[in-house]
């Protein structure tokens, strides 16, 4: 720390190698994409064990989004806003930001981590190395399931997300704000675009692939043991958790 | 034949191979001997690959393999099997899936046929049986058969163990003795041993090179290192606290 100018820099450079390293395992995630059917038992596994471990904290998660969004929207109307537009506003939130970055946001503490502490423990006993040996691609057998599986997982659980979310913002209006079911609802249905659930959606894919490839790309980064692994769970969460947020950024200044 | 020319290899500081120079024969096994951490189980990883020199080259059959990525790598290590030192399974993978990976990857073969080889190779180091336990169900040396079954299902020409006999009773460890010997005797493979085990050593090589400060300070035949007059591999070979190489 001696030279802060030397600190920059080093920190630059393991930067660009990081970029430069995340973007080579995407190529040869591409590259490997022709043989997905022959690995395909393995990326139906992926995609089951990515939806099963995650459902049930996905739900639970958007129940009180859903729930809150509905509170705080109506606190916000108050006497300025009609409560009409209870729904268009819960509808909205969800379906375009709150459904696909919340999910994304559970899957990488809960998909990403597992995967870079798997991939991780296998890199630091020599599996990947034994793999290589055999003359088996780590790539197709290993990142390519599990990048499939998060481009296709997590849309369906946004889909999901988005469902018991605004089920969850209903049923706080029915029963604590006082609006009508018949209010709410032809307020979800006033704006609805299907365009908006889309956008979410592709917003989902996106994500499923940078909770993926972060995972992959760390645990194949791991260096020592036990110790390295759990750096590289943590890496894989803060750095896939960022991405999301960067990504969602950027995904809705070209859509909307 | 595998010649290995003027290798170097380097982590960071630690310049752990200095320019070794060996040649592996066909049809012959050699025993690299040296101390804990001297990098025999680096050196033996630079034959199919798995790490690149800094300097030098290695020859496979003619061909120089150092600089192979890519299909060019995969090619060359279908011609290897190999045990790792940790066995190396994949903990996810049943016993009879560990054995069967290569096969199932690269052959035509059927379910039944690679049941049978998987079945016949398990045999070959006294694990029949066990086909359907996981990894962590079985003892160290248990899962170093299982590598060294693994290590032989696609039947490789070349076979490199990486202490083959560590962690094994002793009459087990014979039983892998015997198994390399027959390889060579029976199939012609040439091995590759790496081994802390002298009696091992002694039993199985036609030639035994010792590895020391990232050279090879010895290559001969088991006779030869015997009558050795260099001090350092006379202390190695008996095992002696005291001598030219310092302990600690
Ligand atoms: N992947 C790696 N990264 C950094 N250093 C390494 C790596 N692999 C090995 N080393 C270093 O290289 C040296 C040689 O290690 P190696 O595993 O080859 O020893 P060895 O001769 O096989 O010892 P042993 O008989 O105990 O297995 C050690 O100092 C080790 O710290
Ligand atoms: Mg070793």
């Amino acid at each position: 720390m001696a030279n802060p100018l030397a600190f920059i820099g080093r920190k630059s450079i393991s930067f660009v190698e990081q970029v430069g390293g995340v973007i080579f395992l995407l190529g040869r995630i591409f590259k490997s994409l022709p043989k997905l059917f022959g690995n395909f038992g393995l990326t139906v596994e992926q995609m089951s064990q990515m939806g099963v471990s995650s459902l049930p904290l996905v739900l639970l998660t958007s129940v009180f989004t859903g729930a809150v969004s509905s509170v705080q929207a109506a606190y916000q109307f108050q006497d300025f806003v009609p409560m009409r537009y209870l729904g268009t506003a819960v509808g909205k939130a969800v379906v375009i930001e709150l459904g696909p970055v919340l999910t994304a946001l559970v899957v990488a503490g809960r998909v990403g981590t597992s995967i870079a502490a798997e991939l991780g423990t296998m890199k630091v006993t020599e599996q990947i190395d034994a793999l290589e040996t055999l003359a088996i691609d780590p790539v197709p057998f290993l990142v390519t399931p599990r990048f499939i599986a998060g481009l296709t997982m997590l849309p369906i659980l946004t889909i999901m997300a988005d469902f018991v979310a605004i089920m969850g913002g209903y049923t706080v209006a029915l029963l604590f704000l006082d609006v009508s079911s018949h209010t709410f609802l032809s307020g979800l249905k006033m704006f609805f675009h299907f365009r908006d659930v889309i956008a979410g959606l592709f917003k989902a894919f996106i994500f499923g692939g940078i909770i993926a490839t972060i995972g992959c790309y760390q645990g194949f980064q791991t260096r020592g043991g036990a110790k390295g692994v759990g750096q590289s769970t943590t890496r894989a969460v803060v750095i896939s958790s960022v991405l999301i947020l960067i990504g969602d950024y950027f995904i809705a200044s070209l859509l909307f | 034949m595998i010649q290995i020319v003027d290798l170097h290899k380097k982590f960071g500081d630690n310049h752990v191979l200095r320019g070794v120079n060996l040649t592996f024969e066909r049809c012959e096994t050699t025993v690299i001997i040296g101390r804990s951490g001297c990098g025999k189980s680096v050196l033996v990883k630079h034959l199919i690959g798995l790490l690149k020199p800094n300097q030098g080259k290695i020859i496979v059959d003619g061909e120089d393999i150092t600089n192979y990525r890519g299909a060019k790598l995969f090619r060359l290590r279908r011609k290897f099997g190999m045990l790792f030192q940790g066995s190396a399974l994949l903990d996810s993978m049943t016993v009879g899936e560990n054995v069967g990976l290569g096969l199932r990857h690269h052959t035509a073969l059927g379910e039944e046929a690679i049941q049978e080889r998987v079945k016949s190779r398990l045999a070959l180091v006294g694990l029949s049986g066990l086909e359907s336990l996981y990894p962590a169900e079985l003892s160290g040396g248990m899962k170093k058969r299982v590598g060294l079954a693994r290590a032989m299902a696609l039947d490789p020409q070349y076979v490199i163990f990486d202490e083959p006999t560590t962690g094994l009773d002793p009459i087990m460890a014979d039983v892998i003795n015997e198994l390399i010997i027959r390889l060579q005797k029976e199939l012609c493979i040439t091995s590759i041993a790496v081994t802390h085990d002298m009696v091992s050593a002694t039993k199985i090589a036609d030639r035994i090179a010792m590895l020391h400060e990232g050279r090879i300070i010895f290559d001969g035949t088991p006779e030869q290192i015997r009558q050795s007059k260099d001090p350092i591999v006379q202390q190695f070979i008996q095992g002696s606290a005291s001598g030219p190489i310092k302990p600690v």
